[in-house]
């Protein structure tokens, strides 16, 4: 029986790896969990509120995205659409060819991420520069993000520190905070030089065509701060209806992603500079990117184009805990990652359609969820979808079912398995040719088979006096 | 909780459901279960032809195979007594999993109605029936493991408000306790290696907590974790609720 690509991945890991991980998720989760709870009445509430919210978007996008495209454009933006990710890098491109740009300096981006565009671009000449200093790290050692918030949650500060020795920014040195420094000195002078600042967007109101962007470096707003070109790319599922409604998304964010109250720069754009505004880009360029959303929008699990990419659901995740990141080999990692990724696969279902079953169903991840998804449920979906096109990495390891359900249909089997079952306690365990039950004695003892037993101490314990009352009954349908 | 559950009759006529485990494995927890609920003045009705609930094949994707069962479990608890399961898990598969599982099937209505009539065993006592303490006897420090599957539902409270009224017991806090014990049904075997490091995480925080015994509404936790620390050499003892409860009548005489 072929084993678990994710099971095999969790070999590797050093414990050092595995202890950071499972410190860094344990803390922010619980941070985030008294935060909540310190400052709403009833938290859960506002979760379930939220994902209505984005549910009602997501059900709604054919009207939401051309007003919000209206909007956009009567604020002077100027708003492109990209069904994929090799258009969504093309519209990048095309839109600083056309100004003879060639340095991109980039706020983090998941959608980025998605679409590999700094590969796309420096393939082509243009320097994409990472800004976020996670993401600068990753960007220098060509490695992935492990994490949607903490993308280098897999890093010791000693490796960070060698790779800092290795590009010539300064002798080894360990320091978080020279480490921070010496970032920084290097990126002010790559914002200065700039010709286009690439960000996301964490929200669109349609209401009013803002875009809000949150950091906690400020790297967002450097990037825009001495550029004449801002790129904004959006998911197409990023709107929410009105200005209002970002109260309420803002908070759950901040608290879900980081444990914060609000993160620390919280940035609303309306538009390119007005002419009365002394700096800031005069171009501003909004890429609406589907990339099979569309596609997730018209599958069963609709619900988790709600997410808002807070990866609250890694950091409580007893799975993502153990494996971390890069096992899911996928942009979007975790519970999140488990559903969004095999489904961004599109027709490549089964090249990851082993995600969905790398859980134990335990729920942790909905009751953290801010906009309530019902990510168990889409797991299971998923699973089903595996099942029924066959997709190897889906059935690796799993027993098969066929047989069980025969017997369990069929009471007279059942019943005479149970008692046959007591062969169990006679043979060596080891001896047994079942794979599944070699998975579970390598670890675990089993406990003693009683089959038949409890149904014997039915039939046979003595009546009460009354004959009746308070006696069992046996009776077959 | 669903709103629309259907409450137990006057005559207290219930229907048990064993669960697989108990019936292969969990013999007297199965027992307890009946001498609780006959205690609580129920006659219990154990439908012959059960099987299981049909989880396994469901948390597997094999949903053709798992809707097969449930059908067989439509038709063995059919009528309209409540069915009472000493399983978190199996409670949540017959009220959720089946939901789900039979969204675009024409019975659809009668999964759902067993749905409506089915109770995880210390729900039925504490929110069922309105016992709200124990009587009895049980002497001991317990561990309670909050088994995932009853996330969501009123299982969790009320199995801790029975067990902390008992005389002599004490509920000691552990570490982490939200998070799973690592078992997960097919999981464990398919996933072994994750598995087993989940379990053992949470063996360390109940420990360190020094319990007399591990307790959990659901014995498919408590024979990983069980399994788990006999295998390392340092075994633990374990107990479904309904054997704390019984044996707490059992202590006072009342059994």
């Amino acid at each position: 029986m072929a084993r678990q690509p994710i099971d095999q991945f969790v070999e590797g890991i050093s414990a050092e790896k595995r202890a950071s991980v499972y410190l860094g998720t344990k803390v922010t989760h619980e941070k985030r969990d008294k935060l909540l709870h310190d400052h709403y009445a009833d938290p859960d509430a506002l979760r379930r509120l939220a994902g209505e919210i984005k549910q009602h978007v997501v059900e709604n996008l054919d009207t939401y995205l051309p007003k919000v495209e209206a909007k956009l454009q009567s604020n002077g933006v100027k708003v492109h659409w990209a069904s994929t990710a090799e258009e969504a890098c093309a519209a990048v491109h095309g839109i600083m060819k056309a100004r003879g740009a060639t340095k991109l300096v980039k706020a983090k981006t998941m959608v980025s991420e998605e679409i590999g565009l700094a590969d796309y671009l420096e393939h082509r000449g243009i320097e994409a520069l990472e800004t976020d200093l996670g993401e600068f790290i990753v960007q220098i050692d060509h490695d992935h993000p492990s994490h949607i918030v903490r993308p280098i949650i897999h890093k010791s500060r000693k490796e960070i520190a060698t790779s800092f020795e290795r590009e010539g920014l300064g002798a080894y040195n360990d320091d978080p905070e020279t480490i921070t420094r010496r970032a920084r000195a290097f990126l002010r002078k790559k914002f200065l030089q700039a010709d286009v600042g690439l960000t996301g967007a964490n929200f669109v109101s349609v209401e009013s065509g803002r875009l809000v962007i949150v950091t906690n470096e400020g790297n967002s707003r450097f990037s825009l701060a001495a550029t004449k070109c801002h790129i904004a790319l959006v998911g197409i599922e990023k709107l929410v209806p009105r200005d209002r409604d970002l109260g309420l998304f803002l908070n759950l964010l901040a608290r879900s992603a980081t444990a914060q109250q609000l993160t620390v720069y919280t940035e609303f754009i309306s538009g390119p500079k007005a002419a009365a505004q002394p700096d800031g880009p005069e171009e501003m360029h909004v890429i609406f990117v589907d990339n099979r959303r569309t596609e997730v929008l018209a599958s069963e699990c609709r619900e988790i184009l709600r997410c808002i990419r807070c990866g609250a659901c890694l950091n409580v995740c007893p799975v993502y805990r153990q494996v971390s990141g890069h096992a899911y080999r996928s942009v979007y990692p975790g519970p999140v990652g488990a559903v969004l990724s095999p489904l961004l696969e599109g027709d490549k279902f089964a090249d990851k359609a082993d995600l969905p079953k790398a859980s134990s169903l335990c729920g942790a991840c909905n009751e953290v969820c801010p906009v309530n998804i019902p990510i168990p449920d889409l797991l299971l979906r998923l699973r089903n979808k595996g099942k029924r096109e066959h997709a190897p990495l889906a059935e690796a390891g799993s027993p098969p079912m066929g047989a069980w359900a025969l017997m369990a249909s069929s009471p007279a089997a059942w019943k005479t398995a149970l008692v046959a079952g007591k062969l169990m306690n006679v043979l060596p365990k080891t001896w047994i040719p079942i794979p599944a039950m070699k998975a579970w004695t390598d670890t675990r003892t089993l406990p003693e088979w009683r089959g038949g037993e409890f149904r014997k101490w039915l039939r046979q314990r003595p009546r009460k006096a009354d004959g009746t009352k308070g006696s069992p009954q046996s009776h077959t349908p | 909780m669903a709103s629309d559950r259907q409450l137990p009759r006057a005559d207290r006529r219930v229907m048990l459901m064993a669960t697989c485990l108990c019936d292969a494995f969990y013999a007297d927890a199965a027992r307890a279960t009946v001498e609780v609920l006959e205690h609580l003045g129920c006659t219990v009705e154990f439908p012959e032809g059960q099987t299981c609930c049909g989880q396994p094949a469901f948390n597997g994707g094999d949903w053709d195979a798992s809707r097969q069962v449930v059908r067989h479990a439509v038709k063995t608890f059919a009528g309209d007594l409540p069915v009472i399961v000493p399983s978190g898990s199996c409670a949540a598969m017959l009220t959720h999993g089946t939901a789900l599982e039979f969204e675009k099937e024409a019975d659809l209505g009668e999964v759902r109605q067993l749905g409506r009539r089915t109770w995880e065993l210390a729900d039925f006592i504490v929110n069922g029936l309105g016992v709200k303490t124990w009587p009895g006897r049980y002497e001991g420090r317990i561990a309670f493991h909050r088994s995932c599957h009853c996330r969501g539902s009123e299982t969790v409270p009320a199995a801790l408000a029975l067990l902390s009224s008992i005389a002599g017991a004490s509920v000691a806090p552990f570490g982490e306790s939200d998070q799973c014990c690592g078992f997960g049904g097919t999981f464990s075997v398919s996933f072994p290696h994750i598995s087993s490091a989940m379990g053992t995480l949470k063996l360390e925080h109940i420990r360190a907590s020094a319990p007399d015994v591990l307790v959990s509404v659901d014995m498919s936790c408590l024979m990983h974790m069980a399994g788990l620390a006999e295998k390392a050499g340092q075994p633990i003892r374990t107990q479904h609720v309904a054997q704390v409860l019984r044996d707490a009548l059992r202590n006072g005489n009342l059994l």
